[in-house]
């Protein structure tokens, strides 16, 4: 049949844009293969200057038809749009339906726009594991702007904040009074605040209540340069999206050129090492453990010894075997 | 870690009828599975871009308004004109056995028809992807 190309020579294809190339090292990226680790090494190396763009909310708050509505304004402006759109493998079986896409018909047939779907496979805080190298694959293909919109999720999953320059969270209308608003967890990673089917009556009372909430955190607000908007919009007539981009792009220029965004660059520099560090550590510990944690079990089921100390025994035993 | 295997199955033209191929998508989420669905009435050329973007091991396109022998030159056509020589194609819905024999000769790999019992779907795609091997 078809021969293996090998990544090296996928990753100069990925270079020049060329959507089959962008695609398979993703494919790659999410498969962990050792062969493409060097090729993803040098797209790194060329990566760092899209605008990254993270969308999150509760299901059904309209995030897909956002960015199809967001990423169709900004490809008038010009610019290529890559979307990474995620959504949950199933716990039981590992299999998804990953329906973003179906959000989003009006763009497949623009050139300049690259639509991605991700299982998360286990991952948690809304995003999967190669979201990253999706990110930069993609940016060394020359998309100027990357938005990833995360799997719907609950109060508490705030990864997005940790990978995105810009962080924007939908809220629907009609899920919660002000006292949702002042909850800790996802409210508070928002660069910018939506709320979305500002077609509806009761949105106002949204908008209200985020706006509140805001204010109230105003002299412990960590955000130096930037206030944080609150934007009504619906994808639906369309209305708010001009605020949008423009809220978007001003971010933009915060996160690019202000200490405080160099500083949060870091942060997520930070994140993304130690995360890659823990799945290095965990797939080492999974591979030298597997024949041990049996009989380790055994002993704790007998009661022969405590969780804790018996884990610490596995451990030890686990990584004596090899190299830490 | 095996990876998932990946497919787009997609509903092309005028055919409304998609209880089927939601029935697969189910099916084959529930083996495993990661599947995007194209949703209704789309356009090969849709089908083909999307299913590119997506890098996706099958292409299973779902028909049961009779236009499969308009529909599959189309997508052929696409993918070579775009170079992708590794994806596995397969059709499903109801149709003439003449068709069946058209679409194989075509390059189609498996034809499902009605009655396909849903893990007669997953064993075929998995033995399909197993043959191809790595890429």
């Amino acid at each position: 049949m078809s021969r293996y190309v090998p990544s090296a020579e996928l990753a100069g294809r990925v270079v020049n844009g060329e959507v089959y190339a962008i695609a398979r090292l993703i494919s790659r990226a999410e498969a962990g293969l050792t062969e493409a680790r060097a090729a993803l090494a040098g797209l790194y190396a060329r990566a760092g200057r899209a605008h990254v763009i993270g969308i999150t909310g509760v299901p059904g708050s309209g995030k897909s038809t956002l960015v199809s509505t967001l990423a169709a304004r900004l490809r008038t402006g010009g610019s290529k749009v890559g979307i990474i759109a995620i959504d949950p493998s199933s716990p039981y079986s590992g299999g998804s339906i990953l329906g973003d896409r179906i959000r989003m018909t009006d763009l497949v047939n623009d050139p300049g726009i690259y639509i991605r779907s991700m299982a998360t496979r286990g991952a948690m805080g809304g995003m999967a594991r190669a979201t990253m190298d999706a990110v930069d694959i993609l940016d060394a293909g020359g998309f100027d702007t990357i938005v990833i919109e995360t799997v719907g999720v609950g109060q508490d999953e705030v990864e997005i904040a940790r990978a995105s320059d810009t962080t924007v969270v939908v809220s629907a209308p009609g899920l919660g009074d002000e006292i949702q608003a002042i909850k800790a967890g996802m409210l508070e990673i928002a660069d910018v605040h939506v709320v979305s089917k500002c077609d509806r009556s009761d949105a106002n009372r949204t908008l209200t209540d985020l706006k509140q909430m805001l204010t109230l955190g105003a002299l412990t607000a960590d955000r130096p340069d930037w206030q944080v908007p609150v934007l009504g919009i619906s994808s639906y007539t369309g209305s708010g999206f001009d605020e949008l981009i423009d809220a978007l792009t001003r971010h933009r220029a915060v996160a690019l050129h202000t200490e405080s965004g160099r500083r949060r660059r870091v942060a997520i520099a930070g994140f993304r090492l130690a995360k890659t560090a823990e799945n290095l550590l965990l797939e080492r510990f999974a591979r030298a453990s597997s024949e041990l944690t049996p009989d380790f079990a055994e002993r704790l089921v007998r009661h022969e010894g405590d969780p804790y100390s018996l884990a610490n025994e596995l451990v030890a035993a686990s990584f004596g075997k090899e190299d830490p | 870690m095996a990876q998932p295997i990946r497919v787009l199955l997609a509903k092309v033209g005028l055919d409304g009828h998609d209880r089927g191929v939601r029935v697969v998508a189910r099916t084959l989420r529930d083996a495993g599975m990661d599947v995007i669905y194209s949703g209704l009435h789309r356009t090969p050329e849709e089908v083909v871009s999307a299913a590119i973007q997506e890098d996706v091991d099958i292409l299973g396109v779902s028909l049961l308004s009779g236009v499969q022998l308009t529909v599959f030159p189309k997508i052929f056509k696409l993918l070579g004109d775009k170079g992708v020589n590794d994806m596995i194609i397969v059709a499903g819905g109801v149709m003439p056995d003449d068709d069946v024999v058209a679409l194989k000769a075509m390059g189609v790999h498996e034809v499902m028809l009605q009655d396909t019992p849903p893990d007669a779907i997953v064993s075929t795609l998995t033995r399909l992807v197993t043959e191809r091997g790595q890429r």
